[in-house]
């Protein structure tokens, strides 16, 4: 990590003591809003609606209210399960596309491998919106409006890209020895995959996946155009909770909460490894 | 980082081999004429998938832009050439859409770049409770966008209820109802602080990439903090500047979750995205038009994207000179 560590002694103490100060200062400032959220969502609609206070009776029923389903109404366990099963699928999907994909890249580099990788990294400059008109219209022709299917197959096509580009620079941190000891004993690509590439490459392909699952539990654009009576996820759930009559603050925050903390929590869990995949994924 | 070369490189200096990858010592000619297929074949499924996905609707899109194509009326499809991309540039809505397109997004990558460059030169330093704070400060960026967008709205700018607001009263201001009177201003202010953690983990990856010895050498030659921050520091952190505009440009051109829930596309605030959704599926149904606008972005983007990309590739090509 920093350097500090190794730097000079007695008169470095005072300056960190400030440097702490201040990016615990600017921690806080940057956590407020989401820590706002998180006690809003143990208020009732009459403490969340009103000049903002820090002390209330503190009350679960906001978690009940969101999470109660009304016929008619996308529930929470409906949304929950669609986002559950595309964002799986879609990521499962991803790195079965990518890990052969990176293999062609870094450890045998096809000809001209920089093109084809410049060919995947440029697809993620197409506008998303410029596609949504024909991908609508597709999806209506081919019966997928409203479907699972439909945002699984849009979201491994989101993701593909940024995860050939993380893995490939995972892979090539791989010593070429190992696969070449694993080829003259007769291993080929899946035999290489499984005994050597994969067991090393396991902590980029876990940051890999952190990362697909974070933008496709996030995603709210293809759901909303193309899932919004059907197969709809959690994003557009938590729209769900606005309501054009009366207060709705404190469940919307509940619902914020709920929505949030799987992608929050493996985030915080994987911070490090992540922080190594983006700038690794993205300098090498 | 940029300047170490691929283990493949290695490989090659090492054995004296002129091409990159090994060929199995006892490869026979027949093996050898099939090599470019078994190189090739692990690509293929990934590639053929991007190039399906990514191409067709790209294709349709330049079809309909030259057709008159409405859904409300509907009347039948006529080719009409050129005439909806004539129509553009007297289009009032659509340069305005972007005009905020370009303020939105230059002025959210800037902004989140100085600040997570200064969060991460203060993360960079040992202080107290160093792991949580940083915790904390990546928190945004893992925050819903849609989510992030309603937080702000409804409970930091509101000017009922809003933090932000109780905070102007406090000193003694009038409350300003933000996301109606400076839409713009406000959506920018979700997007910095979303992206500001993404830019502060891009440049910590890079203070800490520093060879020490180098900083350890500076400061025995007497350099000050900031003479050795800026000739040395700022240097070696340039490529990944250069790395977190090009990414963060690549999103935040096209943010459309917080427009769509914090103004719904209100004044001042549609961007391109946007304002595509509404002339198409969002409610407009004019099929033809709409496919002219998006092809417009795509050449837009085409454009910034060959920029970016040139850097890419130095970024890639520092991979093999060093």
């Amino acid at each position: 990590m920093g350097g500090s560590s190794e730097r000079g002694v007695g008169e470095r103490r005072s300056t960190d003591v400030v440097v702490g100060i201040i990016a615990w200062l600017a921690a806080l400032v940057f956590f407020f809003p989401v820590f706002w959220m998180v006690i809003s969502s143990f208020k009732n609609e009459q403490d969340a609606n009103t000049s903002p206070k820090l002390f209330f009776s503190p009350t679960l029923e906001r978690y009940k209210d969101v999470t109660e389903s009304t016929t008619g109404l996308l529930s929470f366990r409906e949304a929950f399960t669609n986002s559950f099963w595309i964002v799986t699928v879609s990521t499962v999907v991803v790195l079965v596309l990518a890990i052969p994909a990176a293999y062609a890249l870094a450890i045998r580099p096809v000809p001209k491998w920089r093109d084809v990788l410049f060919f995947f990294i440029s697809t993620k400059f197409l506008p998303v919106v410029a596609a949504i008109l024909p991908l609508w219209i597709l999806a209506r022709d081919f019966d997928l409006l409203n479907t699972r299917l439909v945002l699984m197959i849009l979201y491994t096509g989101m993701n593909l890209p940024l995860a050939i580009w993380m893995l490939r620079s995972f892979f090539q941190e791989i010593p070429r020895e190992l696969i070449e000891a694993a080829e003259i004993d007769g291993a080929g690509l899946k035999g290489q995959l499984a005994s050597v590439i994969l067991p090393i490459a396991v902590p980029g392909i876990a940051a890999t996946a952190l990362l697909c699952v974070i933008f496709a539990w996030n995603e709210y654009f293809y759901a909303v155009q193309l899932n919004p009576a059907g197969g709809s996820t959690i994003p557009i759930w938590v729209t769900t909770n606005i309501s054009t009559r009366g207060n709705f603050i404190a469940k919307l925050s509940a619902a914020s909460v709920l929505a949030t903390l799987p992608v929050v929590l493996a985030g915080w869990l994987a911070q490090k490894r992540m922080i190594r995949g983006l700038a690794m994924g993205a300098i090498k | 980082m940029a300047v170490q070369p691929p283990a493949w490189a290695n490989a090659v200096t090492e054995t004296g081999r002129p091409e990159p990858g090994p060929v199995p010592p006892a490869a026979s000619r027949h093996d050898e004429l099939h090599r470019p297929w078994r190189t090739r074949l692990p690509l293929l499924p990934a590639l053929v998938f991007t190039v399906l996905l990514t191409q067709i609707p790209f294709v349709m899109n330049i079809f309909y832009s030259l057709t008159d194509w409405t859904i409300v009326p509907p009347l039948p499809r006529q080719f009409i050439g050129l005439d909806n991309y004539r129509a553009l540039p007297d289009d009032q809505f659509f340069r305005d859409a972007a005009r905020v397109t370009v303020v939105m997004t230059v002025s959210a990558v800037l902004l989140s770049l100085v600040l997570g460059t200064l969060l991460a030169v203060l993360l960079d330093r040992a202080f107290f409770g160093r792991g949580i704070a940083r915790t904390l400060l990546i928190t945004p960026f893992l925050i819903m966008p849609v989510v992030a967008g309603l937080v702000w709205k409804n409970q930091m700018l509101s000017s009922l209820y809003g933090v932000v607001n109780w905070v102007l009263e406090r000193i003694g201001m009038e409350p300003i109802e933000f996301v109606s009177r400076y839409p713009l201003a406000s959506i920018v202010v979700v997007l910095v602080w979303q992206w500001t953690p993404f830019m502060m983990l891009i440049m910590l990856a890079g203070l800490q990439s520093q060879p020490a010895e180098v900083l350890e050498a500076a400061k025995v030659d007497g350099a000050t903090g900031f003479g050795t921050f800026r000739q040395l520091t700022m240097p070696h952190l340039r490529p990944y500047m250069e790395l977190g505009t090009l990414l963060g440009t690549i999103y935040l051109i096209q943010v459309f979750d917080q427009v769509a829930v914090m103004t719904g596309g209100g004044p001042g605030s549609t961007n391109i995205p946007y304002f595509v959704y509404q002339r198409s599926i969002g409610g407009g149904w004019e099929f033809g038009k709409a496919s002219a606008y998006s092809i417009v972005v795509v050449i837009a983007s085409i454009i910034v994207a060959t920029i970016a990309l040139r850097v890419l590739s130095r970024l890639l090509k520092g991979e093999e000179i060093a």
